[in-house]
């Protein structure tokens, strides 16, 4: 199939315009009375006065059906996650009541007064920090997404999930981080020449422990103190936690309390059993810590409708790489036959969500929606196929293939494997 | 190899950058005697570093699991609420591969590692290290990966050779 060209997608949305919003309007005529009663026929909200002012705002009331999904071990409620509910939101910023959870025993409660951070192993002299003097490092800001290495992994089993788009693909969630690049703390503490990596350690209830590559840690990364401007959300690390750009949520530890320099990883359960990738030939892949190019549309997305049949519908959704910028994304109706270049909202940013949208014209055909990222390397996102094709079928982290969302001549919307 | 080498223009190449870096105020304070301290030693490698004194046998540590662990992972560590912990040994390659313990983890140190900081998931660090390297004696001895009479302790444990040692391949660096 041809790619629509642009003037004639323009020419069709011109047309609807017309005939839809213009259609039917009259002047009203305007009566000669003299008194009216304003209170009559003006909305409630502008003849009393509003409610008063707060001390931290909270959503309206109208949105509180926006919430993160949890889904936790009934013997260990700490033990789960909640999904971000990207299908309700816009643009690129992940609020942060929002932002995706990935607990392994709870979210701890830390008084930052009392929290120490060390770093120590191979460095010249072991160095503590307070929270208080890590505010007064210069802050450094980064836009960046976080995405859990599970996030997807239903969509390694052999029958899709039928679960809101956010539900099944929300473990990611992207936001400004700041706080003091690692770099500095790294180079205050002096590194010895013989260290490669650096295990760090939280103050959760699981202690969670991994080992990172030094050479991220003097890249990009940052001892985050704030999210969106605000201190650390408690479930997002407070007061401290690492933000290691484009790659995956386990290697960005949250409640961080320790940096130990090392010459070689330390082989925790977190980097072993857990977020590797076993592959068809039963060995397994480790440390894939970069998150592969992906993209989800948000809207429309399973559980939605199409109410107007013809109508026009605003495809949108988001982009992200672990690779750098997304570079293009392209969407298709016809599970993937024909595309049509989406467009990307301004500023792509590198290793950051990056919002794609495109009108889209439905006549009431059966239809299979996908977008398909392109990053600045040139990598392309994979059809699940393909990715089954490299990975085998027992996967379980790190899924990037392209997600399908089928709509039916009635308008549904399903989650359905087209391949 | 290779990393020694790109860290090493990594930190070259920081050199210059320095320079233009805002200026700051050092405010790490020397911390040598916390370094020292048990309570910022808990990560345990797989050459043995960072165990404990103590020891434990499978036997007793089947007892130990049954009150502390097996309400979640099963009597005989199969078929609770959390994942199996033993079995499948072998089956990483065939059609159903089950990643336990004992059919996945490359090293024995990291169940002692692991279950200290983390397990029970109510009471972390409330078990001691006798009761945990019984508990890895128990969980490791029902696959034959070590004989029900082994004693595990600091010398012990690391020399355990699990059955998936060598089926991981590092993806980092590329
Ligand atoms: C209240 C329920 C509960 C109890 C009791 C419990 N566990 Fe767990 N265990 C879990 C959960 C849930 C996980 C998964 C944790 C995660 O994913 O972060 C887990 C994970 C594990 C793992 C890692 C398995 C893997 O393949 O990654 C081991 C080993 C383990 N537990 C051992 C034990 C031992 C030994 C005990 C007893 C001392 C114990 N557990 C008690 C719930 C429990």
């Amino acid at each position: 199939m041809k790619k629509v060209p642009l003037e004639s997608r323009r020419q069709f949305l011109q047309y609807t315009a017309l005939s839809g919003a213009f259609a039917g309007f009259s002047l009203p005529a305007l009566s000669a009375q003299s008194d009216i009663d304003y209170r009559d026929i003006l909305p409630e909200s502008m003849t009393q006065a509003g409610a008063g002012f707060s001390n931290y705002g909270q959503p309206s009331p109208y949105e509180n059906k926006i919430i993160r999904w949890i889904s936790a071990n009934p013997d260990t409620p700490g033990n789960g996650v909640s999904w971000s509910p990207l299908h309700e939101l816009q643009g690129t910023i992940t609020p942060n009541g929002l932002h995706f959870e990935r607990h392994h025993n709870g979210v701890p409660d830390i008084d930052p007064a009392t929290h120490t951070l060390l770093i120590d192993g191979l460095v010249d002299t072991p160095l503590s920090f307070t929270v208080e003097a890590l505010k007064r490092y210069p802050q450094q800001s980064r836009i960046c997404f976080i995405e859990c290495g599970g996030n997807s992994n239903s969509s390694w089993r052999s029958r899709p999930v039928e679960t809101a788009a956010g539900y099944t693909h929300g473990l990611v969630s992207n936001a400004e981080w700041t706080g003091v690049p690692v770099k500095y703390l790294l180079q205050e503490a002096g590194i010895k020449n013989n260290a490669k990596w650096a295990v760090a350690e939280a103050a959760d209830g699981a202690s969670l422990n991994v080992s990172i590559p030094l050479e991220k840690l003097l890249d990009d990364a940052i001892l985050a103190l704030y999210q969106n401007g605000e201190r650390l959300r408690p479930e997002n690390g407070y007061p401290l936690r690492l933000v290691l750009p484009g790659w995956e949520g386990i290697v960005n530890v949250k409640w961080l309390r320790q940096l130990r320099l090392t010459e070689v990883p330390v082989m925790s359960r977190d980097e072993t059993a857990q977020y590797t990738d076993l592959m068809p030939d039963g060995t397994a892949r480790q440390f894939s810590f970069e998150m592969a190019t992906k993209s989800l549309i948000t809207s429309p997305s399973h559980g939605m409708t199409l109410p107007d049949n013809p109508g026009v519908y605003q495809l949108t959704g988001l982009a992200w790489s672990g690779q750098g910028k997304i570079s293009r994304v392209e969407v298709s109706a016809d599970g993937g036959q024909s595309w049509v270049d989406a467009e990307l909202q301004q500023p792509v940013l590198s290793k950051a969500f990056t919002r794609f949208s495109l009108p889209w014209q439905w006549q009431g055909q059966y239809a299979v929606l996908q977008s398909r990222a392109t990053d600045e390397t040139g990598y392309v996102q994979p059809s699940r196929d393909e990715l089954f094709a490299k990975r085998g079928s027992h996967g379980f982290f790190h899924f990037n293939a392209i997600i399908s969302w089928e709509v039916s001549e009635d308008g549904f919307i399903y989650h359905v494997y087209p391949d | 190899m290779f990393t020694r080498i790109s860290l090493t223009m990594v930190l070259l190449s920081l050199l210059p950058a320095l320079a233009a870096q805002p200026l700051y105020q050092p405010l790490g304070q020397p911390a040598s005697d916390l370094s020292d301290k048990p309570e910022w030693n808990l990560t345990i490698s797989p050459d043995g570093q960072g165990l404990p004194a103590g020891s434990g046998t499978a036997s007793q540590g089947k007892h130990i699991f049954e009150q502390h662990c097996a309400a979640c992972h099963g009597f005989g560590a199969i078929g609770g609420s959390a994942m199996p912990l033993v079995g499948e040994v072998g089956s990483l390659a065939s059609e159903y591969p089950e990643k336990t313990v004992n059919s996945y983890w490359p090293f024995a140190t990291t169940l002692f590692d692991y279950i200290r900081r983390s397990m029970p998931p109510s009471a972390p660090f409330s078990l001691n290290s006798n009761e945990i390297y019984a508990l890895c004696a128990y969980i490791l001895s029902q696959d034959g990966i070590i004989e029900a009479d082994v004693e595990l302790n600091a010398v012990t444990l690391p020399q355990v050779t699990m059955p998936n040692r060598n089926g991981f391949s590092a993806t980092y660096p590329q």
